[in-house]
């Protein structure tokens, strides 16, 4: 009863700065209702019903939410380097950001997509896309950290992708950009519908993970934009929306919104595979590159691969279909079923729904409206389950509630609009503060959603927090979905532009969260598995540092005898064997950024000092009641000096020679 | 009236605990400390109630006790008497019993909150002891190579 009383003063003294601080009569404060504080409050210590995996956009990273409660609880770098951690900085990091055109500090990562098995979300892991250097990351959930990369060649603007199949077979990649591809590569832009192609690449992923370009589908110039797996009954099956079927090369904006109808690509990636066995497939000569993060020697290799398979669906038939689909298709959502594809025109004033059954149908009476790059053209209406009638404008992408219910998202009038599958009827609508993009129901676009929330990502903020100069954070909304009408109950400020996003049980991802690396486990070349094995090593100008963290000293904390014209690297090793006991790692003037190192892991900051002088090292993360005495110094002589090469930690005294000599008077 | 004292009652939570120290790496436990067991029990909280101890080193024990020294307590205990982040080990199998050091390297955090001779340790040097995940071997192994360390044969 008084736990009652203070949530519902709480949710009251919340409303009530609402409106206090809403200038606009139509704000958000007066769309929430009573209860809203009650449904998204989680006590102080007391943990989220569900993880939600944002995308962090032009961040390059990925965050990592509680929901109800909106709080953020990690950022996860993936393809921008991330200087907090060392991600990008340390030696040991830095392949992870390798690629075919060197070594790449930021990217655009789009959205995100759990693995699954058996079409549910099974929590092992979460994938990523880079939009800008085509390439697709897989992060572990056990360390929340990015384990592998791999470049997409034959590729430009990877952005229908990482969608899966059912079990984690591939991930899939699509260009947004079709560009020149093969040995002419130097053409004018202007020849657009003659050299330009778009591929899909199919990835495939292990049972440990590792990803594999298992073969790419090369297909006319259009802009491939998002996709989904089929399932159930259409599981062998996969679905891209794609637009600029005008095949136009510049001002997109109108001249790629000509025509009534662009497509969705069918693709049968069963018979893919069949054609792939059977050797039908092109070598082609290429160059991406394939990083790798090994959790024992907490290392990343990068491996440059030079070959990948192209099959061509216009010469080979049945794999691949196009359905006309209205208005520059978005989204291209599959329901739970595996029965109803949903394609959204982003220029459309209607949604059409598209029927697994009747799309076999067609193509068994080959009910075809002739073709485009070779691929037959399904006709719409043979394809076309119904179309959901006067929805809202602009429909971009769909969730499921696994109830016989999809909710769409309005870009133009900021709005999800729930609607029934079956009958095709509009069931309810809420208003997005503002222009809401991606949508997120946990496991929505799987087998088995979780119908508690929707979150809406939306793209303008405007008004809805605290003014922070021109640049704002862009707005999530979290709308409670387990009565009839969506209710509005939260909001949380996101990282970077969220696109896609996947929420996921807390309980099927916190049990596998690793808490420490095990030093026994540490295979890092450079480890000190104890103080006694601390040394500092010379190797011509290279200066080997084999140090170790503990609370709260480094071993060694002095060293001499490094000279202009050396590079040192210090590999710091952290003997912590317990949960949340990190050390940082600084050295004065190194010109990248710190380590971040967790218990029972070594990195590697590289560190050429460009003056003489003594320079002070210490521990950046607060780890004892001592962490402030955690430093060092190291000495740096002028290059031809012959101060020896020694390391100590708690030695005292000086020898006599090397004291300083005394001031004059 | 008395939902305004239940929000300023909210408020002055959410100042105490604004004003709280940085101390996130010293609690990792949020459970609020137990009445301190007496410092008359020797074996300390934990699993070790009853460790039998031979008269002779077991010196291969020892052996695999000084690897684990090695790796994970020796940055912080020297082998003399002398204090460095803990105490020194000399003489340590004499003032403490095999159980109070197997269960406080083992069950560190309950320990710290609970054990009055841990408590005083702590009040001493002022850095909590690490739990360095010895698993109970490994703690086992510990105890014999500290007896080395004190002279058994």
């Amino acid at each position: 009863m008084k736990l009652t009383n203070l949530l519902f003063a709480s949710a009251i003294f919340a409303g009530s700065i609402s409106v206090l601080s809403s200038c606009k009569p139509k704000s958000a404060g007066s769309a929430v209702s009573g209860d809203a504080a009650i449904k998204a409050f989680v006590p102080p210590g007391k943990y989220d019903e569900y993880y939600n995996f944002v995308s962090g956009g032009f961040s390059g990273q990925m965050s990592v939410y509680g929901l109800p409660s909106g709080r953020l609880f990690r950022v996860i770098p993936v393809f921008s380097v991330d200087p907090e951690k060392g991600y990008g900085y340390s030696e040991e990091s830095k392949p992870m950001l390798n690629t075919s055109h060197g070594f790449i500090p930021w990217d655009d990562l789009h959205h995100t997509e759990m693995s699954q098995t058996n079409g549910e979300i099974d929590g092992r892991w979460v994938f990523g896309n880079a939009n800008n250097t085509p390439r697709v990351a897989r992060i572990d959930l056990k360390t929340f950290r990015t384990a592998e990369i791999i470049e997409l060649p034959n590729s430009a603007g990877n952005h229908s992708s990482p969608f899966i199949t059912m079990n984690t077979e591939y991930v899939v990649a699509g260009t947004r950009f079709s560009v020149p591809i093969g040995a002419n590569l130097d053409v004018p832009i202007s020849t657009y519908k003659q050299n330009f192609k778009g591929t899909i690449s199919f990835i495939s992923v292990d049972t440990a993970g590792a990803m594999k370009i298992a073969f790419q589908l090369l297909l006319p110039g259009v802009n491939f934009d998002l996709s989904h797996a089929g399932k159930g009954p259409s599981h062998g099956w996969f679905f891209f929306s794609c637009y600029n079927s005008e095949q136009a090369n510049t001002l997109l904006e109108v001249n790629a919104s000509q025509r009534d109808k662009d497509f969705i690509l069918a693709v049968n990636w069963k018979k893919a595979e069949e054609y792939l066995k059977a050797g039908k497939g092109i070598k082609q000569q290429v160059k991406y590159a394939h990083n790798k993060y090994n959790e024992k020697s907490h290392t990343a290799t990068t491996e440059i691969l030079n070959e990948v398979t192209v099959l061509d669906p216009a010469i080979l038939k049945d794999i691949c279909y196009f359905i006309p689909c209205p208005k520059s298709p978005h989204g291209c959502d599959v329901d739970p079923e595996g029965e109803y594809i949903v394609g959204s025109g982003k220029l459309a004033a209607l949604i059409p729904v598209f029927s697994f059954t009747k799309i076999q149908k067609a193509i068994a009476d080959k009910a075809y409206d002739g073709e485009f790059g070779g691929i037959p053209v399904i006709k719409y209406e043979a394809a076309l389950y119904g179309e959901v009638k006067k929805p809202g404008l602009g429909p971009l992408h769909t969730e499921f509630d696994g109830k016989g219910n999809a909710y769409t998202s309005f870009f133009v009038t900021s709005e999800l609009v729930k609607w029934n599958i079956k009958d095709l009827k509009v069931l309810d609508r809420a208003h997005t503060y503002y222009s809401v993009g991606h949508l997120c129901i946990p496991g929505g676009d799987s087998r088995k959603p979780s119908p508690k929330y929707v979150i809406a990502y939306n793209k303008i903020t405007k008004d809805r927090f605290l003014p922070t100069g021109p640049e704002l954070a862009q707005s999530a909304q979290i709308f409670d979905i387990s009565g009839d009408k969506m209710q509005l109950i939260n909001d949380f400020p996101t990282i970077g532009e969220p696109h896609y996003a996947q929420a996921a049980s807390a309980e099927l991802i916190m049990k596998n969260s690793q808490k420490i690396y095990r030093i026994e486990d540490n295979t890092n070349p450079y480890v000190s598995k104890g103080e006694k094995e601390t040394k500092v090593v010379r190797e011509g100008n290279k200066v080997h540092v084999y140090a170790t963290a503990i609370r709260s000293h480094f071993a060694p904390d002095n060293i001499e005898g490094v000279k202009i014209g050396d590079e040192v690297y210090f590999h710091v090793t952290n003997l912590e064997q317990d949960w949340d006991v990190p050390h940082g790692f600084a050295v004065k003037g190194a010109a990248n950024a710190e380590l971040l190192i967790m218990p029972g892991e070594t990195q590697t900051l590289k560190w050429v000092p460009d003056r003489v002088g003594v320079f002070p090292m210490y521990c950046t993360d607060f780890c004892s009641a001592l962490h402030q005495e955690m430093q060092g110094y190291i000495r740096v002589s002028p290059a031809g000096s012959n101060v020896p090469l020694t390391f100590s930690v708690g030695k005292t005294n000086a020898p006599a020679t090397e004291t300083a000599p005394p001031a004059q008077k | 009236m008395k939902k305004m004292l239940l929000i300023s009652g909210l408020f002055l939570l959410v100042l105490a605990c604004s004003t709280q120290p940085e101390t996130k790496k010293e609690t990792t436990d949020s459970t609020p400390p137990a009445p301190a067991v007496s410092a008359d029990d020797k074996r300390g909280i934990g699993k070790f109630t009853n460790v039998e101890i031979g008269k002779a080193l077991d010196s291969k024990m020892a052996e695999l006790g000084t690897k684990v020294y090695e790796v994970k307590c020796s940055s912080c205990h020297k082998l003399t008497d002398e204090k460095l982040v803990g105490p020194g080990w000399k003489d340590v199998t004499q003032r403490r019993s095999a159980e109070w050091v197997m269960n406080f390297a083992t069950n560190t955090e309950e320990m710290l909150e609970k054990d009055a001779n841990a408590q005083a340790m702590l009040e001493l040097c002022l850095v909590r002891m690490p739990n360095q995940s010895l698993t109970d071997d490994d703690a086992r192994h510990v105890y014999e190579f500290m007896r080395k360390n004190d002279g058994v044969k």
